[in-house]
């Protein structure tokens, strides 16, 4: 008889399947998985180290490089953290600003899964089309902040301008001939708040032809249908929160259970999975997409119809305004002190969590009194999603391994942080 | 809110008579501190007991207090002012009842600080298997009874706890591609330490006249 020996198989980091850099050391008997050792820490930047000699707003920008596909969402736990601390007020128009961004950023951040999973397995196309709406959607955050990725937007006490009313818009090149140019700006003609109401009315349509794509999908539901199957028990137990735990029928959303910022005035649903399959959380995942948009339309609504500020006035925390900071010296010296020492935390703990598009992204900090944080730590959703890899993959084929990879949207800037 | 962590803190202090150390509520989040040696007893209860149920461990944090309340700061290190006192070590855990919608920080000071050692909660919660790993890596805190406690986040072959406040900024090595050896090595770093803006401590309502 043929003796058959179990081997072992670098996966990664340099691999198109490891969503940037994971290394796994898999065992395998053939093809199916033994064991799989998930090496992290290859894109380690020490952020928690950094932030301990950074003040408390140059620790904003350093948010958006964790989970590097849903910005503000990183910066909105870490927002929260300091004006829990300090007891910042946020003027209610900024809330609204922030939630519509939340979710904008929920649905940047789920198409990119959704196209870069569905890659994984073989289908090509949702990818182009999931690309068109983050497209769309970037150029929403460019507008706003200036920055089409890392928008440091979100500050502590507010945000840090209020909506644009106008949208830059696109210039003919080689590429787009002017009759091109004039099509791509028909919907830049009005105000942020026009464009992404145009958004959300064709965007629905646009998440049915995924699903068109894949919900009914022979191949796509034998590649996800009773793979990487976690019971809800044990997604409590290995940590598991946003999708990958509603995915196996646990009713949790802070969003509805710890309502922040307006979540508590707006109208939306949680989808839950049944059979916690990859399927379901594909499935949970689509919904919330739709839930987010539905998110959108109602924040647009507020904020048409509510001008307001969108900065404390709080000045030993947020910057006064630019007229009278150049007219008044009390406010001058506020700015000068606010962006050299920075402001000063009472001493104390705090923990804050967002419902992050990939689960409960959380920001402990700990101050004594000092301008910049004592400690921070960063609680990534991913970084419990990975650790339960092994579990999840063992018994399943090498490319099941990379449906549980996808399906549990990896992203390592906050993983390895 | 409020009154759930009043009711919260009255069943932690009947369950744990005599093992609390310390139970106190700010900003809305209760913090308990246990000694190390009654950490598993509490811990398993606080996941089992019905009143409590936290059956999900959202977070394990090291921290090192060594620099608490000091300006200090010399070639990227934050060194103590003055003799830290009490133990400088500590892992923070963050629990979640899902059943009761409550949050509950619990501390547990390391008591040796030349050699930090806990017990490990892998037992009782799998997703501390990571976090331990980490504060381990990077605190050199050590959680006896870990399955597997190899550093996770660092480099092969590093050497150090690169989070203890008296580990430089920058680092000790820096490494690049040695074209005449052809292959990566490793050299003393040479980054200058800096610090642009210095850490400052001031009294309590400063400039709040």
């Amino acid at each position: 008889m043929a003796e058959i020996k179990n081997y072992t198989m670098n996966f990664g980091p340099q691999h198109p399947a490891a969503h940037g850099v994971l290394r796994l050391v898999l065992e395998l008997d053939g093809e199916v998985v033994e064991r799989a050792d998930p090496h992290i820490g290859l894109l380690h930047r020490a952020t928690e180290k950094l932030a301990e000699h950074k003040t408390f707003l140059q620790n904003v920008p350093y948010m958006d490089r964790l989970d590097y596909v849903s910005m503000m969402l990183n910066e909105h736990a870490y927002v929260m953290a300091v004006e829990k601390m300090a007891g910042i007020e946020v003027p209610l128009r900024a809330q609204y600003i922030r939630v519509m961004f939340d979710e904008i950023t929920r649905v940047l951040n789920h198409l990119l899964w959704l196209g870069a999973s569905a890659l994984d397995l073989g289908a090509m196309s949702p990818m182009f089309y999931t690309f068109r709406e983050r497209e769309a959607l970037m150029d929403a955050y460019e507008a706003v902040s200036g920055a089409r990725m890392h928008a440091a937007y979100y500050r502590p006490g507010g945000v840090y301008r209020d909506l644009p009313d106008s949208m830059p818009q696109c210039e003919a090149s080689k590429i787009h001939n002017a009759a091109a140019v004039k099509k791509l700006n028909e919907n830049r003609q009005g105000s942020l708040l026009d464009y992404l109401e145009d958004f959300t009315n064709y965007f629905p349509q646009r998440v049915d032809e995924y699903e068109t794509l894949l919900t009914d999908n022979r191949i796509w539901k034998q590649r996800t249908v009773g793979i990487g199957v976690v019971s809800p028990e044990r997604a409590l137990a290995m940590g598991f929160t946003g999708p990958m735990l509603r995915g196996s029928g646990v009713v949790w959303d802070l969003r509805k259970k710890q309502p922040y910022e307006v979540y508590d005035r707006i109208d939306f649903d949680i989808p839950v999975g049944v059979e916690g399959d990859c399927y379901d959380r594909y499935l949970v995942r689509v919904e919330e997409m739709r839930q987010s948009n539905r998110i959108i339309k109602q924040c647009i609504d507020w904020l048409r119809q509510n001008p307001g500020p969108v900065m404390s006035d709080n000045l030993k925390y947020a910057p006064p305004r630019r007229e009278s900071m150049k007219q008044n010296m009390e406010e001058l010296i506020h700015h000068f002190k606010l962006f050299s020492e920075g402001f000063h935390m009472p001493a104390g703990e705090v923990y804050s969590a967002v419902e992050h598009a990939k689960g409960e992204f959380g920001i402990y900090l700990v101050s004594d009194g000092a301008n910049k944080p004592y400690r921070m730590k960063i609680r990534a959703p991913g970084f419990s999603h990975l650790s339960s890899l092994d579990e999840m993959a063992r018994g399943h084929m090498i490319a099941d391994l990379v449906a549980i990879i996808g399906t549990q949207d990896i992203v390592f800037g906050e993983i390895d942080r | 809110m409020a009154t759930d962590l009043n009711i919260l803190s009255s069943n932690i202090n009947e369950a744990f008579s005599g093992k609390v150390v310390s139970l106190e509520e700010r900003l809305g989040e209760l913090t308990l501190v246990v000694g190390a040696r009654d950490m598993i007893p509490v811990f398993t209860r606080l996941r089992d007991d019905a009143d409590l149920r936290f059956e999900e461990l959202i977070d394990v944090c090291g921290i090192d207090y060594s620099s608490w309340g000091s300006e200090t700061c010399e070639d990227g290190k934050y060194l103590a002012d003055v003799e830290h006192e009490g133990p400088r070590f500590a892992a923070v855990y963050h629990l979640l009842s899902v059943t009761h919608n409550l949050r509950l920080r619990v501390r547990v000071f390391a008591e040796d600080d030349s050699l930090p050692m806990l017990d490990s909660v892998t037992d009782i919660w799998p997703s501390a298997n990571w976090f331990e790993r980490e504060a381990f890596d990077l605190y050199g805190i050590i959680f006896v009874g870990h399955p597997d406690l190899r550093r996770i986040l660092t480099d092969y072959g590093f050497i150090g706890n690169p989070f203890r406040k008296d580990f430089p900024l920058s680092g000790t090595v820096e490494m690049r591609y040695d074209a005449a050896q052809r292959r990566v090595v490793y050299e003393p770093v040479t980054v200058e330490p800096r610090e642009v803006t210095p850490r400052t401590l001031r009294e309590e309502n400063y400039g709040r006249s």
